[in-house]
C-alpha cells in the first residue's frame, strides 16, 4: 500500500471532476478588486471570499501595511513568545479587547490556530468539551489535540445540549462549550441566549467562534455576541482576521483573570511565527474602520444579503434557513452542484463547492458570501445568471408567477 | 419496594418486553442496526462483526451523527475520543452497555 493510497477516495473523486472538466480548484490569475478577478482568463465577479466589508483593497489599510513594511521589515522572523512580540501585536490586542470590553486578548496568526491552541489548551485531562455537531475543522481538530473528554449535541439544538451537560453533571471536570455566531456552511445563527443559559445552568464555560459575524451582526459589529446581548455571559469569544478585517490572523478575548497564562500553554500560539507588520497594521485599520464605518457598511452588507437571498429565494431555490452574509443554494447531488458551479463560472461568477463530509447533513451546496462592496447589480445579475443555469439543470422549476408571500 | 409501586410495576412489566434501565444487548444490537440499515451495501445484513466505516456505505460524520441517537436513546454519554476506537456494530454494542452499566 502506497503512502497516498489511504485518501484513495478523494482522489477518485477528484479525478472524477478533473475529467467532467470541472476543477473546483480554481487558480484566482489575478484579483482585481474585493468584488472581481480573472479566473481563465476572464473577469469573474467574486461571491464566495469571506470579504464581507471588502476592506481587503480599503486604501486606509494598504497605507497602513505599506508604511509598517518599510518601517519594520516584512517579517517577525519568530513567534510571540521569542522575538516575535511587537510593540504592534500589544496595541492591536489592546484595541481588540477594548472593541469586546474585555480585559485579555491574544492574537494568533490564523484563525484556525486560535481555536485549534485556545480550545485545546483551555480543557485537558479529566475536563469535557462539549461541541456544536456543525462546527468547524479547527474545532474538530482541536478535539483530535485535547485530552479532554469531548462531547457533541445537536446542531443548534438547546435540548441536546442540556441533555449532555445533565448527563456529565456529577463529573468533577471543567465543562467547554464551543459554538459558533453564523455557521460557515449553511449560514444559519445559533440560538446563542438559550445556549448560553443551559451552559451556566450547568456551570459550564462558554465559547463564541465569531469568524463570520464580526462586523456582520451587532449595533457595533461585535458579533452575534451582542447581536442577543450576552457578551457579558460568554467566557471566550474567537475570531478572525480573514473575513471582516480583511487580512489573516485570529484573536481570542476574554474577561478571566488568568487568561495570560495561555501563552506560554498554547502550542499554536508558542510554536509558530507571529504575525508580519503588514498584517498587523491593516488589521488595526480595518478594526477602525469596522469602528467608524460599522453601520454604513452593515447596513449594505444587508442590502445586498437580501438582494442575493430574496432574489434566489423567489426564483426557487432551496436556502439556507435565514438571511446572512453567507447564503447557502441547496443541490440535489454532488455532480450538479460541480456542474452548476461550472457553469456559472464560465458565465463569470465564482462561488464556493461545499459537498460531504465538509457539509452538515450530506448536504451538496454551492456556497456564496456577500460583501459590502458588491454592488446591487451585480448580485442583480448573478440572481439572473444562477436561474438561468438552475432551470437549465432542473434544479429549479421553469418560470411562473411570483408566489406572493403569506402573511402572518 | 416493588409492593409500594405495585400499579407502575405491573404496568410496566405489561407494555415494555425489557427493562430499559438494562437493556439486553440484543435489543442494543437491534438499535444499531436499525439505524445502520440506511447505509447498508448490497442488502448484504449488517451483523455483529460489520465494520461500520469499511462494510457499508457510511462517512464518519453520519457515524458521529448515529451515536449522538444512542446517546440519546439509552440516556448515556459516549465520548467522541470513544467512536475513533469502535470498528464493528460489537464493539459499539459493548460500548453502550458499559456506559449503561456505568450510569
Amino acid at each position: 500500500m502506497g503512502i497516498f493510497d489511504r485518501h484513495r477516495h478523494l482522489i477518485d473523486t477528484y479525478r472524477t471532476m478533473q475529467e467532467a472538466g470541472t476543477d473546483p480548484l480554481v487558480t484566482m490569475e489575478r484579483v482585481l478588486s474585493p468584488t472581481e478577478a480573472l479566473i481563465n482568463g476572464r473577469k469573474t465577479l467574486l461571491v464566495g471570499t469571506n470579504n464581507y466589508f471588502g476592506l481587503t483593497f480599503d486604501k486606509e489599510c494598504i497605507a497602513a501595511a505599506v508604511e509598517a513594511t518599510r518601517a519594520e521589515g516584512t517579517g517577525t522572523t519568530g513567534s510571540r513568545m521569542l522575538n516575535g512580540t511587537y510593540a504592534e501585536h500589544a496595541a492591536l490586542e489592546a484595541e481588540l479587547a477594548d472593541f469586546y470590553g474585555m480585559k485579555h486578548c491574544i492574537v494568533t496568526t490564523t484563525g484556525y490556530q486560535a481555536n485549534l491552541g485556545i480550545i485545546s489548551t483551555l480543557v485537558g485531562d479529566g475536563d469535557y468539551l462539549v461541541i456544536d455537531a456543525d462546527s468547524h475543522a479547527s474545532i474538530y481538530d482541536a478535539c483530535k489535540q485535547t485530552q479532554a473528554t469531548v462531547i457533541r449535541f445537536k446542531h443548534n439544538d438547546p435540548a441536546s445540549l442540556e441533555a449532555r451537560l445533565r448527563r456529565l453533571k456529577d463529573e468533577p471536570g471543567n465543562k467547554l462549550v464551543v459554538v459558533e455566531g453564523i455557521y460557515s456552511m449553511l449560514g444559519d445563527t445559533a440560538p446563542l441566549k438559550q445556549l448560553v443559559d443551559v451552559t451556566k445552568r450547568y456551570g459550564g464555560y462558554t465559547m463564541v467562534d465569531e469568524a463570520h459575524s464580526l462586523g456582520a451582526l451587532g449595533e457595533h459589529g461585535r458579533g452575534l455576541v451582542e447581536e442577543v446581548g450576552v457578551l457579558d455571559e460568554v467566557d471566550f469569544v474567537v475570531g478572525t482576521f480573514s473575513k471582516t478585517l480583511g487580512a489573516v490572523g485570529g484573536f481570542c478575548v476574554s474577561n478571566h483573570d488568568g487568561f495570560e497564562v495561555l501563552r506560554v500553554a498554547t502550542r499554536a500560539y508558542m510554536f509558530t511565527a507571529s504575525l508580519p507588520p503588514s498584517i498587523v497594521a491593516s488589521v488595526r485599520a480595518a478594526l477602525r474602520i469596522v469602528r467608524r464605518d460599522g453601520a454604513k457598511l452593515r447596513d449594505r452588507l444587508w442590502d445586498n444579503v437580501a438582494t442575493l437571498y430574496d432574489g434566489l429565494a423567489a426564483a426557487g431555490f432551496r436556502l439556507g434557513p435565514e438571511h446572512g452574509p453567507v447564503v447557502a443554494v441547496m443541490m440535489p447531488d454532488q455532480m450538479t452542484t460541480v456542474a452548476v458551479w461550472k457553469a456559472l463560472l464560465d458565465d463569470g461568477i465564482y462561488v464556493n463547492v461545499a459537498v460531504p463530509p465538509a457539509t452538515p447533513g450530506g448536504l451538496c451546496l454551492l456556497r456564496c458570501s456577500l460583501s459590502a462592496a458588491h454592488s446591487r447589480a451585480q448580485l442583480q445579475h448573478m440572481v439572473e445568471r444562477l436561474t438561468a443555469i438552475g432551470r437549465r439543470f432542473g434544479v429549479v422549476a421553469m418560470p411562473q408567477r411570483k408566489r406572493a408571500v403569506a402573511a402572518g | 419496594m416493588r409492593s409500594a409501586h405495585k400499579f407502575k410495576v405491573y404496568d410496566f412489566t405489561d407494555t415494555v418486553v425489557s427493562d430499559p434501565d438494562s437493556p439486553a444487548r440484543e435489543q442494543v444490537i437491534a438499535e444499531i442496526v436499525q439505524r445502520l440499515e440506511p447505509f447498508q451495501v448490497d442488502s448484504r445484513s449488517i451483523l455483529g462483526s460489520t465494520v461500520i466505516t469499511k462494510d457499508l456505505n457510511i462517512d464518519s460524520l453520519a457515524v458521529m451523527d448515529m451515536v449522538m441517537e444512542l446517546e440519546d436513546r439509552f440516556d448515556i454519554s459516549i465520548p467522541l475520543n470513544d467512536v475513533a476506537e469502535i470498528h464493528t456494530v460489537d464493539e459499539l454494542a459493548d460500548a453502550v452497555l458499559r456506559k449503561i452499566g456505568s450510569r
